[in-house]
């Protein structure tokens, strides 16, 4: 867990870096070596490794638009993950899907950009391994402004009803985009969602990696069991603005600073020390991540970016069929 | 709501305004004549709006006036519908058209039919303003234009301001419509610092209210030998095109302004004179705005039609790699090279 963290937190800092890169000094969301929009989920960590530390690769894991630290924990290539951020021809998604639509099926994670729109597709997940008999479990994450959407509620009704072994995954950051929790919802914590579906709702308040990896256990241990989903609500904290460019005028300085006090990625290191892990030995295991985050980033930088004439490729299966509606 | 609809001409103004300040300037201008109007949308207080389409409301109008909602589309859609039905004259903001998908029902079922549906004995003066169109790089979900898809359902009356005069006009207009507006914006035009506009939808725009008709298309710029025929960002590449076409084909720019009311008229006038027509479109090319004029030219003016071709996204999702989407997405060139091909 602790290298996942730290391979997720120094991806995001670098990712930061690189994004600014030709975006100076006037910032232009089109210009530079990453264009487009870019979430980044520094302090949303522990909800991510605390989960997927469960998880085999044949089980599905769906990722709303802020997916780095979830992909690095179900093992998405890092280096074709870059990749694909960086708009190259080698990336996960041959340049046509970007940051916020990573597709790796050879680890079963997927993405979607629309709020709460990855829920369904992981209670089909979930569906197909309950009609072939195989014990693999899917895992939809969303953010907490994600739980008013009716995919999301929905979904919980659809997974409850058929017994689907699913984990919805809330990581509750207490804002979507400008908006504060309260101002959108009179329910309190993301969990109590559940209360209405017959189905259990775990809240992990303060994203301590430890606690979410246990409360991960029981809920991934009940679906892989034929037991049913579970909704289990992290605590988590948003340490930068919703997107890169967002000046976060509309939060309050004492929540900018809260978040970055309450690091889960410290604490984590301060549990690991108590057991009585060495200094040295956590040093090496953030200089491996941290080397293999330069490493898909240089990796990534050296890749070709596509042909134009790939735009037209992908739309069918059947490539022939695609080309019908552009040139003649 | 009925005030004079008089349009004192963009040059009667002394102030430029970029789109969004000229979209805000009409929407406070209707809060303030009419405790009816008020807005819903995600992230409309504090924010602004993520493409400043409610930037500074806040302030004089209040948070239950300018109302930030859940992420619900659904939910806040389908209310401004009853709330319209109920005598307000609510704006809903869905803030990428590529999210209507979550609440489409609302849209093309409730919001659009329930006039017809119910013999006219009820009607719905609400107006769902959006943003549409790519060139950033944002990819498939996040970047579609989908005129068509609106103005293909029949009961919406859809609009697509390419400058800031015309967004204030527009805007009065659409909320003083006794109907359902889709009001359109393309993010590119809307003069936020961290997407530069092109040259053009920073105009002069007078204090004063104004209206553009619904259905009224814009002559950008005359010329006897091509009529190229666009909305929204493509109004200002086309112009870039005939720029660069000048003194070697004589291109007449048509900016539809609204696809429903559509005026043919001014349209096939145009190719009565030219002869040729090109359309331009960020949506997809099948079953859109581009077949849809030529379809109308060719049924009114078989005769004058020389010669067709059409500039759209050829029926692929906008794809995010930067040679990808540029690909794709019509930029002044393709304008250039389609005009040049029909001489
Ligand atoms: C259906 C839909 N509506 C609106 C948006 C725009 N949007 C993108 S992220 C976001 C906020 C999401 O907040 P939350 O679910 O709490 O996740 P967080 O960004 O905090 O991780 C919104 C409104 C969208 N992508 N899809």
């Amino acid at each position: 867990m602790y290298e996942n963290v730290v391979t997720a937190r120094h991806y995001e800092e670098r990712l930061q870096e690189v994004y600014l890169e030709g975006k100076q000094p006037a910032f232009d969301i089109s210009a530079g070596t990453i264009p487009g929009e870019l979430h980044l989920a520094a302090g949303h960590e522990a909800a991510a490794a605390g989960v997927c530390a469960h998880l085999r690769e044949e089980d599905t894991v769906t990722a709303p638009h802020r997916p780095h630290h979830v992909a690095i924990a179900k093992g998405v290539d890092l280096r074709r993950m870059t990749a694909e951020i960086l708009g190259r021809e080698t990336g996960l998604c041959r340049g046509k899907g970007g940051h916020m639509h990573l597709f790796d099926p050879d680890v079963n994670f997927a993405c979607s950009g629309i709020i709460a729109q990855g829920c369904p597709p992981a209670v089909g997940a979930a569906m197909a391994a309950d009609k072939r008999n195989e014990d693999s479990v899917a895992v939809a994450y969303l953010g907490e402004g994600a739980v008013d959407q009716g995919a999301f509620l929905e979904s919980l009704n659809l997974a409850a009803v058929q017994n689907l072994p699913v984990v919805f995954v809330v990581e509750d950051n207490d804002w979507a985009i400008s908006m504060p929790q309260e101002r959108v919802t009179d329910v309190h914590t993301p969990a109590e969602r559940a209360d209405g579906f017959d189905m259990p709702g775990v809240r992990v308040d303060h994203d301590d990696a430890v606690a979410v990896y246990e409360a991960a256990r029981d809920a991934v241990g009940r679906a892989r069991n034929g037991n049913g989903p579970t909704l289990l609500d992290v605590q988590v904290h948003r340490r930068m603005g919703h997107f890169m460019g967002d000046a976060e005028s509309y939060r309050p300085d004492e929540d900018s600073e809260r978040a970055q006090r309450l690091d889960a990625i410290e604490r984590l290191a301060e549990d690991l020390r108590e057991h009585g892990v060495e200094d040295a030995e956590l040093n090496e295991i953030r200089e491996d991540a941290e080397e293999r985050v330069e490493d898909a980033i240089e990796w990534a930088r050296d890749q070709p970016e596509p042909d134009p004439e790939d735009a037209y490729e992908d739309v069918f299966v059947d490539e022939t069929a695609a080309a019908s509606g552009g040139d003649d | 709501m009925s005030k004079p609809a008089s349009d004192p001409g963009e040059g009667s103004a002394d102030r430029e305004l970029t789109m969004s300040r000229a979209m805000v300037d009409a929407i406070a201008s209707e809060m303030r004549e009419s405790e009816d109007v008020f807005y819903m949308g995600e992230d409309v207080q504090d924010y602004g709006g993520i493409f400043d389409s409610t930037e500074g409301l806040l302030d004089e109008f209040g948070r239950d006036r300018i109302m930030d909602v859940p992420i619900s589309e659904t939910a806040y859609v389908g209310a401004a519908v009853g709330a319209a039905q109920s005598g307000m004259r609510p704006i809903a903001e869905i803030m990428f058209a590529d999210f209507v998908g979550v609440c489409l029902d609302q849209v093309y079922n409730q919001m659009a039919k329930n006039t017809y549906m119910s013999g006219g004995s009820v009607n719905v003066p609400m107006v769902l303003t959006t943003a549409v169109g790519g060139t950033y790089n944002d990819a498939a979900q996040h970047s579609q234009t989908l005129y068509g898809l609106f103005a293909h359902l029949p009961g919406m009356k859809v609009v697509v301001p390419s400058t800031a005069y015309d967004a204030k006009g527009l805007m009065h207009a659409a909320v003083r419509d006794d109907d359902p507006v889709v009001y359109m914006f393309h993010k590119r035009l809307m003069g936020i610092g961290w997407m530069p506009a092109p040259e053009g939808p920073k105009t002069p725009v007078p204090d004063e209210d104004y209206t553009i008709p619904l259905g009224e298309a814009n002559v950008k710029r005359e010329g006897d030998d091509v009529t190229v025929v666009t909305l929204g960002l493509h109004v200002h590449r086309a112009l870039e095109a005939a720029d660069e076409l000048e003194g070697d084909v004589d291109v007449e720019v048509i900016d539809l302004r609204t696809l429903v009311p559509f005026d043919t008229e001014t349209v096939v006038d145009s190719v009565r004179k030219t002869g040729n027509l090109v359309v331009v479109d960020e949506d997809y090319e099948s079953f859109g705005v581009t077949s849809e004029v030529t379809a109308r030219v060719a049924e009114r003016a078989p005769e004058a039609l020389e010669a067709v071709e059409r500039v759209a996204v050829p029926d692929v999702p906008i794809p995010y790699s930067r040679p990808l989407e540029n690909e794709v997405n019509p930029d002044s060139d393709d304008i250039v090279e389609a005009v040049e091909s029909l001489k």
